[in-house]
C-alpha cells in the first residue's frame, strides 16, 4: 500500500512538473507551429543559473531573479534564432531550435566543465515530509496545486485579457489577425515569455526533488513535455495539463513494475498509439487541410 | 554567382586542407631542444563520465609534476602529457585515440570508463602503440587486444567482492541491483553481482538522463531487499544517495568503484545513508602520496575544482598517479621511447605504487586479488575503512 | 532535350570526378605515413560514412519532404546486423561472454570460406542484409507513422527510433544484441588492408559510400524521383496528377530508411564497435545539420557538408579545447568544451544566415553549367515557398 502511495505521488509531482514545461512547448506550438526543441533546455539553464546566483546571492533574491533571466533568455533566443526566420519554411524554424538546443547545452557542458551541479536547497520545498509512512519531500505536494493555480491564472489571462484574446487570434490564424492589426510579434514574444515563466518555476520544483544538474538535464524531461503536450492536443493549454499528468503517472507505474526499461518506449508507444488513433490529441482541435 | 563561388571555394578549401594538414606533425623537439616523450592520455574530460575521467587525469598531472623527467637508454626525457577527450562517448573514442596515434605519442594511459577504451582499442592496436588502461574494468577492455594492459582489478572480482560482502556484512538474502539502460559498465556488474549472490536478486535498470529515482528505491523498501547495489556513473549515484538521504533509507547501499567520489560522499553528508563502495585505493595507504597532492591540490584552484572542490582523494587519482609511474617504468625497460619498443617491454614491467604491486598476467590484466570496501562516515564527511576483501 | 544533355554531362562529369577520388584515396593512403596522417584517414572515413547516411536523410526529407528524426535507429538496426552476421565464430564466446555465447551460430565471412573472397563477400552481403532489416522495420513503423503529417512524422519517428534503442539494450535479447554490451571483433575498414601490401581501408569506405551514393542519385532522377519531389512540393497536387501518396512515401521512407542501415553497417565497420547508446536522438540531430548545412535537397552538398563537419567537430576545431599561451599570457576561454561551443555558434550562424546551406538545392555539376539569370529573375531566393 505504501509503495503505492509512494508510486502515485512520484507520479502526481513528475506530472505536474512535465506540465510546466508541457505548456511551453503548446503555446509556441499553438501560435508558431512550431517544435520549440530548446525548451527542455532553457529548463536546464534555468537550473544552473539558479545554482550561481545562489552562491553569490540569498534565495530570496536569486530566486526571481533567476525567474527573471529565465524569461529574458527565451525573449531572447525567439527573438535570435525564431524570428529572422518568419518567412522561412517551417522545417527551417524546427532546424533553428535543434541548433540552440545543441548551441545552450555545449555552452552548460563548457561553463560547468561537465560536473553535475547540486542545486541549493529552498526552505520549505526541500524538507521531508512523512505521509501515509512514505517519505517524500514538501515540494511534491506542493507541486500539482502550484500547477493548478498557475494554470488557471494562465487560462484567466489567455480567456479574459487583451493580450490573451491576441494570443487566440494569432494562434487561430496568422495572417488573418496581423491583418487586423494585432502585433505579431510581440504577441509571439509574450507566449515565450509565458513559457519561459513557466519552465523557470518547472525547474525550481523540479530540481528541488532531484538536485542534481547536467548538460543534459533538460532533454529527458523536455521531450516527455512535449510527448504531453502532443498528446493532450497540442495548442491546448489543459490538454497539456492532463497529458502532462497522465504521462507522468504512467511512467511512474511503468518504473514500479517488472518492465521498468521500458518506461521510455512506453512513453514513445503512446504517443504513437494517440497520434495514429486520435492525431489531434485528447483536447486538440480538428485542423483541415487547406488546398 | 556568389554561391557558386562560396561552393567552390568551400570545396576547394577542403581538399586542400585536407591534405595540407598532412605534413604537419612533427614537433617532437621541445622549444629549447630538449628531448621530450610524449605520454597520451586518453579519457573523458566531458559527458558522463566527465567527473570521473577529471579525477583520473589529476593524478597523473601530479605525478607529471612531481616527475617530469625520465632517463630512457641515458638520455634525460621531458614528459609531456598529451589530452584526447574521448567525451564519454564510444561514438567519438576512436577519433579521439586516433588524435593521440597522430601525435606520436609513446603510449597511452586511460581510459575512464571501459566502453570507451574498448572502442579506442582496436584503433590502438592498428598502429602499434600500447594502451594502459587505468580504471576500465570490463573484461572486454583486455581479452584479445594484445596491446591493451591494465592496471586495476576487473568486474567479474569487483562483482563478486560486493556479493561476498554484502552476504557476510548484512547476511543479505535479498538484493536490489540497479543500473543504467545500456550501459556496459553498470549491466556487466549487475550481472557478475547476481552470479556470484547467492539470494534471490531484482534487477531494474534506468533509461540514460533519468533524474527521478525515488521510484526505484521505493520498489527496493517494498520488495524488502536487504541490500541495493548500483554501480552507476557519478552524476546518477550523487542523485541517488542525495534521494536517499531526503528519504531516510536505511537499506544499505553498495557502490562499485564509480561511486568512490567525493561528491557521492558530499551527497550523504550529514545523513544517516550507508554506502559502502569497493575500491582501489584507501586514503591514509600511502600517506606520503596522500599530502603531497593535498598541497599541490591546495596551490591549483583549477585541479581543485576538478576533483570536486575539496580535497579527499578518490582512488581513480591514486590509480592514475600509479598508472603514470607505470608508464614510466615501461620507458625505462623498453630503453627508447620509440612505441614498439615501449610495446615490447611492457609485459615484464612491475611496480609498487600507492595502490600496491602491479604485474601483468598474459592477457594484459593486472594480477591484483584485493579491494577495499569504505563506507562513508557520514558526520565527518570521510571515507573509512570498512574492510579488506581478497577474492581466491 | 537540352536539359538531358546537360545531366548526361553532369553524370559524366560526376564520374569522373568519383574515380579521380577513389584514386586519390588510394595514393595518398599508401603515400602518405599512417601514422602521422591518421587524423586525415580517420576523418575521411568518418566523413563517407556520414556522407551516405545524410544522403539518405536527404532523400527523404529533403526530396520527398517527409521530416522523419529516424535515421538513428535505422542505423543502429543496420549496425546490430552487420556486426551480428560478421563476428566470427571463434570470437563470439569472447564478445558474448555475459551470455556464455551467441544464439547465432554463424559468420558470413566464414560462410564465403574466409579469406579475402570470404571477406569481400562477407562483408558485401551484411552490409545488404544490414540494409534489408532496416528497411523492412521502416516498412512495418511507414504502416501506422506514415498518415502523419510534419511534425507529426517528427515526432513519431524520433519515438521509434528511441523504442528501437530501448529494445537492443534488453538483457533479455542478450544472446543476440548482446544487451548493453559492445558487439566487436568483426571485421572494419581495417580489415581491408592487405598485410605488407596496399592500404585500402579509405578507399573502401569511399567506395562504398559512392556506390550507395550514386544509386540515391539515379533513383533521384528516375521518375519515382519526380514524384517525390511532387509529393514535396504538393500533396495535393501530385495525387491530383495521379501519383499514389502513400505507396510513393513508403517507398522513399523504405529506400531512405535501407541505405541509413547499410550506413549503420558501415558506421559499425568505423567505430570498431557497436552499442546501442551510440545511437540516440543526438547522433539524428548530427545528421539533420549536416543535411541543413549541405543544402536540403542536394545531394552533393550533403557530400561536402559531411567531410567538413566531421573535419570541424573532430579535428581542426580540436586546438580550442587546449590551454594556449602566446609568451606567458594565457589565451582566455580556451579550456575544454570550448570546441563544441564554437562548433555549434559556426552552426547556428549557418542555419540563421545561410538557410539554404552551401549547394542550396544545386548539384556540383551544376555549377560548372554557365546559366546566365535571366535579368530581373530571383537568384538564390526562396522562390515559390
Amino acid at each position: 500500500m505504501q509503495y503505492a502511495l509512494s508510486i502515485f505521488l512520484s507520479g502526481i509531482s513528475l506530472g505536474g512538473q512535465y506540465a510546466l514545461i508541457a505548456i511551453g512547448y503548446t503555446l509556441v506550438y499553438g501560435i508558431l507551429r512550431l517544435i520549440n526543441f530548446a525548451h527542455g533546455d532553457v529548463f536546464m539553464v534555468a537550473g544552473l543559473m539558479m545554482v550561481y546566483l545562489s552562491t553569490a546571492l540569498p534565495l530570496w533574491l536569486a530566486l526571481p531573479l533567476m525567474l527573471v533571466l529565465t524569461v529574458a533568455l527565451g525573449f531572447a533566443i525567439e527573438r535570435a534564432a525564431y524570428k529572422p526566420l518568419r518567412s522561412a519554411p517551417r522545417m527551417s524554424v524546427m532546424i533553428s531550435a535543434i541548433g540552440v538546443s545543441y548551441l545552450l547545452q555545449n555552452l552548460a557542458t563548457y561553463i560547468t566543465g561537465g560536473l553535475p551541479k547540486s542545486y541549493p536547497e529552498l526552505p520549505f520545498l526541500s524538507d521531508s515530509v512523512v505521509i501515509g509512512g512514505v517519505s517524500t519531500k514538501w515540494v511534491t505536494i506542493v507541486t500539482p496545486f502550484l500547477v493548478i493555480a498557475l494554470v488557471f491564472a494562465l487560462t484567466q489571462l489567455i480567456n479574459h485579457t487583451k493580450v490573451g484574446m491576441a494570443m487566440r487570434a494569432v494562434a487561430k490564424d496568422f495572417e488573418t489577425s496581423q491583418l487586423m492589426g494585432i502585433k505579431i510579434n510581440s504577441v509571439i514574444s509574450m507566449t515565450f515569455v509565458i513559457g519561459s515563466f513557466l519552465a523557470g518555476v518547472g525547474s525550481m520544483l523540479y530540481f528541488s526533488n532531484y538536485p542534481s544538474i547536467v548538460p543534459l538535464s533538460g532533454a529527458l524531461p523536455g521531450l516527455r513535455a512535449f510527448v504531453a503536450a502532443v498528446f493532450g492536443g497540442i495548442g491546448s493549454v489543459p490538454g497539456a495539463v492532463v497529458g502532462a499528468f497522465i504521462i507522468g503517472m504512467s511512467e511512474s507505474v511503468i518504473k514500479g513494475s517488472p518492465f521498468s526499461i521500458f518506461s521510455d518506449a512506453f512513453t514513445f508507444a503512446l504517443l504513437i498509439v494517440i497520434l495514429v488513433v486520435k492525431p489531434t490529441g485528447l483536447f486538440g482541435e480538428k485542423v483541415t487541410d487547406k488546398v | 554567382m556568389k554561391r557558386k563561388v562560396l561552393a567552390m571555394f568551400l570545396a576547394v578549401a577542403l581538399i586542400f586542407a585536407l591534405a595540407a594538414c598532412t605534413g604537419g606533425n612533427d614537433g617532437d623537439k621541445g622549444a629549447s631542444g630538449e628531448k621530450v616523450v610524449r605520454i597520451g592520455v586518453f579519457e573523458p574530460s566531458t559527458g558522463d563520465s566527465g567527473p570521473g575521467g577529471k579525477q583520473e587525469m589529476l593524478g597523473m598531472q601530479y605525478a607529471n609534476k612531481e616527475t617530469p623527467t625520465v632517463e630512457v637508454g641515458g638520455e634525460t626525457y621531458k614528459v609531456e602529457l598529451v589530452y584526447a577527450d574521448n567525451g564519454s562517448d564510444s561514438a567519438k573514442a576512436p577519433t579521439a585515440a586516433a588524435e593521440l596515434v597522430g601525435k606520436d605519442v609513446a603510449l597511452v594511459l586511460g581510459s575512464y570508463g571501459s566502453g570507451v577504451s574498448m572502442a579506442g582499442g582496436p584503433v590502438f592496436e592498428e598502429n602499434g602503440l600500447a594502451a594502459i588502461g587505468v580504471t576500465c574494468t570490463n573484461p572486454g577492455v583486455t581479452a584479445g587486444n594484445d596491446y591493451y594492459f591494465r592496471i586495476c582489478f576487473l568486474d567479474p572480482f569487483q562483482g563478486t567482492v560486493l556479493a561476498n560482502f554484502a552476504q557476510e556484512k548484512f547476511s543479505a538474502k535479498k538484493a536490489y541491483l540497479l543500473g543504467e539502460l545500456g550501459n556496459d559498465y553498470d549491466q556487466g556488474l549487475l550481472t557478475f553481482f547476481e552470479q556470484a549472490f547467492d539470494g534471490e536478486v531484482v534487477k531494474d535498470s534506468f533509461p540514460t538522463n533519468t533524474s527521478d529515482f525515488s521510484t526505484y528505491l521505493n520498489k527496493a523498501q517494498a520488495e524488502g531487499c536487504d541490500v541495493i547495489f548500483c554501480p552507476v556513473s557519478i552524476a546518477y549515484s550523487t542523485q541517488i544517495v542525495k534521494l536517499a538521504a531526503s528519504m531516510g533509507l536505511e537499506t544499505p547501499i553498495l557502490g562499485s568503484d564509480t561511486l568512490d567520489s567525493n561528491m557521492v560522499l558530499d551527497a550523504a553528508k550529514g545523513s544517516s545513508v550507508k554506502l559502502y563502495v569497493s575500491t582501489f585505493y584507501q586514503e591514509g595507504g600511502a600517506p606520503e602520496f596522500d599530502s603531497g597532492i593535498k598541497a599541490w591540490l591546495a596551490e591549483d584552484s583549477t585541479a581543485m575544482t576538478n576533483n570536486g572542490g575539496n580535497d579527499t582523494i578518490a582512488a581513480v587519482t591514486a590509480m592514475g598517479y600509479d598508472a603514470y609511474y607505470t608508464a614510466l617504468e615501461a620507458l625505462k625497460a623498453a630503453g627508447s621511447v620509440d612505441k614498439a619498443a615501449v610495446k615490447a617491454a611492457l609485459p615484464n614491467v612491475t611496480y609498487t605504487g600507492v595502490s600496491g604491486a602491479i604485474a601483468f598476467d598474459e592477457t594484459g590484466d593486472a594480477i591484483r586479488d584485493t579491494a577495499y570496501i569504505k563506507t562513508a562516515d557520514t558526520a565527518n564527511n570521510v571515507w573509512a575503512l570498512e574492510a579488506t576483501q581478497t577474492v581466491k | 532535350m537540352l536539359k538531358q544533355k546537360k545531366s548526361k554531362k553532369g553524370v559524366f562529369i560526376t564520374l569522373i570526378g568519383v574515380v579521380a577520388l577513389l584514386a586519390l584515396t588510394v595514393v595518398l593512403e599508401n603515400v602518405l605515413d599512417p601514422t602521422k596522417n591518421i587524423m586525415l584517414f580517420t576523418v575521411l572515413k568518418k566523413g563517407a560514412v556520414y556522407a551516405l547516411v545524410a544522403s539518405s536523410m536527404n532523400l527523404l526529407n529533403g526530396f520527398t519532404g517527409l521530416f522523419s528524426l529516424g535515421q538513428a535507429g535505422f542505423m543502429l538496426l543496420g549496425a546490430y546486423a552487420y556486426a551480428i552476421f560478421t563476428i566470427p565464430n571463434s570470437a563470439r564466446e569472447n564478445v558474448y561472454y555475459l551470455y556464455g555465447g551467441s544464439a547465432i551460430h554463424f559468420s558470413l565471412p566464414e560462410l564465403f570460406g574466409g579469406g579475402a573472397v570470404g571477406l569481400i563477400l562477407g562483408v558485401l552481403l551484411a552490409l545488404i542484409l544490414a540494409g534489408i532489416v532496416a528497411a523492412a522495420v521502416a516498412w512495418l513503423i511507414g504502416l501506422p507513422v506514415l498518415r502523419l503529417k510534419s511534425d507529426y512524422l517528427a515526432i513519431a519517428t524520433l519515438g521509434f527510433a528511441e523504442i528501437i534503442r530501448a529494445v537492443f539494450q534488453w538483457d533479455k535479447l542478450g544472446p543476440v544484441t548482446n544487451g548493453a554490451n559492445a558487439l566487436k571483433s568483426y571485421p572494419t575498414f581495417s580489415s581491408f588492408n592487405i598485410p605488407g601490401g596496399l592500404r585500402l581501408s579509405t578507399a573502401v569506405a569511399f567506395l562504398m559510400a559512392a556506390v550507395c551514393i550514386a544509386i540515391i542519385l539515379l533513383l533521384i532522377n528516375s521518375s519515382y524521383g519526380r514524384a517525390f519531389k511532387a509529393i514535396r512540393e504538393d500533396e495535393v497536387a501530385a495525387e491530383a496528377m495521379g501519383i499514389n501518396l502513400a505507396k510513393h512515401k513508403r517507398l522513399s521512407f523504405c529506400i531512405s530508411s535501407f541505405f541509413a542501415g547499410v550506413g549503420g553497417g558501415m558506421f559499425a565497420m568505423f567505430a570498431n564497435q557497436v552499442q546501442a547508446k551510440t545511437f540516440t536522438t543526438a547522433l539524428t540531430y548530427e545528421i539533420l545539420l549536416i543535411v541543413v548545412i549541405g543544402g536540403i535537397g542536394s545531394i552533393s552538398g550533403s557530400c561536402i557538408a559531411s567531410f567538413l563537419y566531421v573535419a570541424c567537430s573532430e579535428w581542426w576545431l580540436r586546438f580550442l579545447d587546449e590551454e594556449h599561451f602566446i609568451g606567458t599570457f594565457k589565451l582566455p576561454l580556451m579550456r575544454n568544451g570550448f570546441r563544441m561551443v564554437v562548433f555549434s555558434v559556426i552552426i547556428m550562424i549557418v542555419v540563421l544566415f545561410f538557410r539554404r546551406g552551401i549547394m542550396g538545392d544545386k548539384e556540383l555539376p551544376d555549377l560548372f553549367q554557365k546559366r546566365k539569370p535571366k535579368p530581373g529573375a530571383p537568384v538564390g531566393k526562396e522562390g515559390a515557398k
